[in-house]
């Protein structure tokens, strides 16, 4: 399969290994990985924060860049960019777009996958030959559990890791209290809600809380490497991407 | 303009702005449910009980008597019914029966030890009890104020579910609904049985009827 | 001018600015940000809304048909507000046929003079009331007090509220910010001739409660209340209520006055069937309310010979007027979105200084009212009151996508506030990221920003508005390439290739059967 990979502004710039394990991982799969270079960010942030003129020539760009039909699916390791693309780029489009851009977005929107969703619905795997023999837990973002439905899917992918132990969140699907710049306009909201989070992850004695989206990690990870906690975080991606040959090292930065 | 007018163009010039999305109520929920006597007689006492109302099964010859036990056991010296009770259901009770009427005022009401009322419909998988006026209920003030309610359902009367029940019912009367005795959540949402309404709820079942 | 004589529907008004219980005297943040430091506060909140959510889950999972009853719940609503103007027509000739009197509202200010005439009129100087949104958003007892008249709340929780000179904070449970020590200290205080030694037992609690307003019902001659819902096809009022105070108002006097929000009409009397079903459920955890009262007009020699139903605007056609924001008037005010919200837990109701709190009233309140964007309006600073965390959306009976409601407002508050240095700082971000060159210059800069980070990486203190941010979290600083930089490397390059080569390895020598692996397999 011909799969355009998203890497998401984010990922792209500030978590590349989440990225990279994601390509690594549809290489290993057989896939053909393809990076339109021209793409940079799906304007999540901008439409989550109000703003919707602002963001057309992003939603504009992504068509452009994953439009190509011989594009098959598009791939991303962010919960909420798919969402984003899937539910939020035809409002922007439908208000401040033309006929093209409302068509190019739901040519695009259609073929667009979470990483999870891609391996579990689309290829069929959980199995994919993952090695990572340490305590995880699994945090589900918001925008993967509510808005796009991945349901177990992460979790079934987790499970098939081999030596992996793998142990539940309290109250796994309360939000960590990111959701994008509201963690900066009602910080301390944010923070009370982060620290109920952080206190379930560190009770599960886990050494990696892991999830599908680096926001929601960078937000979490920032929180425990505040307080020194014993956990790490890191993207779903980089555990189903490390194997016996080439296994995560622990002891290296968490991203 | 008046106040109606005004209100009302309102609500039309709205409609004209945002549209009216076309729309068909999909009503695909369980509708028109039966069950055999045994099993929403068991899920009805399974749900009263859980509101912490007591149930009293038993036939209808029985009804004088287990009214009566009941009301003996609860202490109930004076009891107020309706006037379209059946007076037989008060037979076997020693106590005073005082027969409501209009020119009672309500809050004299007060005085009554408890009320024995007949149901107009029942909600198996609900607990819940209607009453609708009719003459063996009468006016929902004596099935209000005095702190013991026992009331007699005829298993023939109970519903399954509350579609079964809501159409059982006439809209015009004054209905209401009881699913166990008065209670609140109010304090730390923690349910406490026992408010304003009738703190004991007695539920005699006929199960022949 | 209406729409009949000019043809060009004009936009209709909010609730009068500066009227009722529509608006706080803080933004939101800051409000939050006292009410996060009461300790007290938090503990009650998070126990009660814990418990709440548990008994929702389960006397919603036990009905197969919850989804249908959902789906049905919100189509009704959305055909209830297509049709609105004659099923307001249709209630109010039901009612006047059952011997009833409709009064109409354009505002709070007129529904309070209404109900104020009403009241004088039976020549009480008191009122008993039955727990209603409706009245506390006009701010019903603070005018009937201006007025000389007392106005009793009945409801356990309003009563606990007005006790204590407080405000509601929840829709269902107005005092679910106290727990029953200070229930039994307010209690104690402010109810006269209360037994000294009553301790914090609940049902204790709600005794005295019976006992102090016991003379209230059987004397006041007049109640005000509420409604769930009103059926246009036949006339039917309904209250939903559990203690028995709302039978109670509904029932001993001679006379009531329900002031009911125009979107509260249902079209059909089976329309019940399913509200009756998805109310309880979703907002006590019941499998069905102690008590639900249903009256049409006025019945002979039972309850109140007379009944006025004042129906109320008050800014609900300015919310319905706009195609999305619409949907927040399908809220039949159970409260289960405030119960499932992590923000509502955290800061409580108080800081959405509304009637309305939570999720539902982050889009109903402005909706209502305006968020008075030159103002400085609090009001505009409820649509970010969330993380768009989608929890409301889920547990919402009547299915209102809150969360894409809270994204829509923002909008219009963006769109209505000028250019702000927000605003600049998304242009440009924006036109940095549409020009991959400029975006990847731009990732460059951020990448040679690591020499500012800390030993270990990260930055711990931000500049404003950031700070809020790193007063908790550290950032991590850009690592040293980017991916795309990587993927055009020839370290990219091959790695990608030698994966494809490699495929998926096999699993490891002791088998797939380690002591945590699946059940599952492919």
């Amino acid at each position: 399969m011909r799969i355009g990979l998203f890497a998401t502004c984010l990922g792209d710039t500030l978590f590349p290994e989440a990225v990279k394990s994601t390509a690594v991982l549809l290489a290993r799969l057989g896939h053909d990985v393809v990076f339109p270079p021209e793409q940079t960010c799906c304007g999540q942030m901008h439409v989550n924060t109000g703003y919707q003129r602002e963001p057309v020539p992003l939603v504009r760009g992504f068509a452009e860049q994953f439009g190509d039909p011989s594009i098959e699916a598009v791939v991303m390791p962010s919960g909420s960019c798919a969402g984003s693309v899937r539910h939020q780029h035809e409002i922007v489009a439908e208000r401040y777009g033309d006929a093209a851009l409302r068509s190019g977005v739901a040519a695009v929107k259609a073929k667009t996958y979470e990483l999870s969703e891609f391996l579990v619905d689309v290829l069929d795997v959980t199995r994919v030959g993952a090695y990572f023999p340490h305590r995880v837990t699994y945090h589900p973002t918001c925008h993967s559990l509510r808005m796009l439905r991945v349901g177990d899917k992460p979790l079934r992918l987790l499970r098939a890791v081999e030596g992996i132990d793998l142990v539940e969140l309290p109250e796994a699907d309360a939000c960590c209290g990111f959701g994008g710049t509201f963690a900066v306009k009602n910080g301390e909201t944010s923070s009370a809600m982060l620290q109920d989070k952080m206190r379930h992850v560190t009770g599960t004695g886990a050494d990696v809380c892991t999830a599908g989206d680096a926001s929601c990690l960078m937000h979490i990870g920032g929180g425990l490497s505040r307080i020194k906690a014993g956990t790490r975080t890191l993207h779903l991606a980089q555990i189903l991407a490390s194997t016996r040959t080439a296994p995560y090292a622990l002891t290296e930065a968490a991203r | 303009m008046n106040a109606r007018e005004t209100v009302l163009g309102r609500v039309r010039d709205a409609l004209a702005l945002s549209g009216t999305p076309e729309v068909s109520v999909p009503r695909a929920y369980r509708t028109g449910r039966t069950l055999p006597d045994e099993e929403r007689l068991a899920l009805f006492v399974d749900r009263l009980v859980d509101y912490r109302a007591r149930v009293h099964p038993c036939t209808a010859d029985r009804t004088a008597a287990v009214v009566a036990g009941v009301l003996r056991e609860r202490g109930a010296r004076r009891v107020g019914v309706p006037a379209g009770l059946d007076p037989a259901w008060l037979g076997a009770y020693d106590g005073e029966v005082r027969e409501d009427s209009a020119d009672v005022p309500a809050p004299a009401l007060d005085a009554l030890d408890a009320v024995v009322t007949a149901s107009a419909v029942s909600c198996a998988e609900t607990g819940t009890i209607f009453l609708d006026g009719s003459p063996g209920q009468g006016r929902r003030a004596l099935s209000l104020v005095p702190d013991l309610h026992v009331c007699v359902v005829d298993l023939s009367s109970v519903t399954v579910g509350v579609p079964e029940a809501v159409a059982r019912l006439v809209p015009e009367r004054p209905t209401t609904l009881i699913s166990g005795p008065s209670a609140t959540s109010d304090i730390e949402l923690e349910r406490v049985e026992g408010v304003h309404g009738p703190r004991t709820l007695d539920v005699v079942i006929r199960t022949d009827v | 001018m209406s729409s009949t004589f000019l043809g060009m529907p004009a936009a209709p008004p909010r609730s009068p600015y500066g009227t009722g219980n529509l608006r706080g005297d803080r933004k939101f943040p800051k409000a939050a940000s006292g009410e996060l430091r009461n300790e007290q506060l938090r503990r009650n909140l998070g126990k009660a809304t814990r418990s709440i959510r548990a008994k929702r889950l389960a006397v919603t999972g036990e009905l197969p048909d919850w989804e249908r009853l959902r789906d049905a719940g919100s189509a009704i609503k959305t055909e209830t507000m297509n049709r609105l103007p004659e099923l307001l027509e249709q209630l109010e000739r039901k009612v006047t046929e059952h011997g009833g009197t409709v009064h109409w509202a354009r505002d709070g200010v007129e529904a309070n003079e209404i109900v104020t005439r009403l009241v004088k009129e039976t020549g009480s100087d008191e009122v008993i009331k039955v727990k209603s949104m409706a009245t506390q958003e006009i701010g019903l007892n603070e005018h009937l007090d201006t007025q000389g008249v007392t106005a009793y709340e009945t409801d356990l929780a309003e009563l606990i509220v007005q006790l204590a000179h407080d405000k509601p904070s929840h829709i269902l449970v107005p005092a679910i910010h106290r727990n029953r020590d200070e229930v039994r200290d307010i209690f104690r205080r402010e109810i006269p001739g209360v037994d000294p030694d009553l301790d914090s037992v609940p049902a204790h609690l709600a005794a005295a409660a019976r006992a102090y307003l016991r003379e209230k019902f059987m004397t006041t001659p007049v109640a005000v209340s509420g409604a769930n819902f009103g059926i246009a096809e036949t006339g039917t009022l309904s209250v939903v209520e559990s203690e028995g105070n709302g039978r109670m108002c509904l029932t001993m006097p001679r006379t009531l006055i329900t002031v009911m929000g125009i979107e509260k009409v249902l079209p059909r009397y089976r329309d019940l069937e399913v509200f009756l079903q998805l109310l309880p459920r979703s907002s006590t955890g019941e499998r069905m309310n102690p008590y639900t009262s249903m009256w049409t007009g006025v019945t002979p020699g039972d309850g109140p010979q007379e009944f006025h139903l004042v129906l109320l605007d008050n800014g609900r056609t300015a919310a319905l007027a706009d195609r999305i924001g619409r949907e927040a008037l399908n809220c039949i005010r159970c409260s289960a979105c405030l119960n499932v919200c992590p923000v509502y837990e955290r800061a409580g109701g108080h800081a959405y200084g509304s009637t309305y709190p939570g999720p539902i009233g982050a889009v109903l309140t402005p909706q209502l009212a305006g968020m008075h964007e030159a103002k400085g309006d609090p009001n505009s600073s409820l649509p970010y009151a969330s993380s768009l965390c989608g929890a409301c959306f889920d547990a919402c009976p009547v299915k209102i996508d809150i969360p894409s409601l809270l994204v829509e407002l923002r909008h219009q508050h963006t769109e209505r506030s000028g250019v702000t240095a927000e605003k600049l700082a998304m242009r440009t971000a924006a036109a940095v990221m549409k020009r991959p060159k400029l975006f990847t210059a731009a990732q460059k800069a951020a990448g040679a920003g690591r020499v500012l980070a800390g030993r270990d990486g990260t930055f711990s203190h931000l500049p404003p508005p950031f700070d809020s941010w790193s007063d908790s979290r550290d950032t991590p600083a850009p690592p040293k390439q980017t991916f795309r930089s990587w993927l055009a490397s020839a370290e990219g390059a091959a790695t990608l290739r030698a994966a494809a080569e490699e495929g998926v390895p096999a699993p490891g020598p002791t088998g797939a059967a380690g002591p945590h692996d699946p059940e599952e397999q492919r």
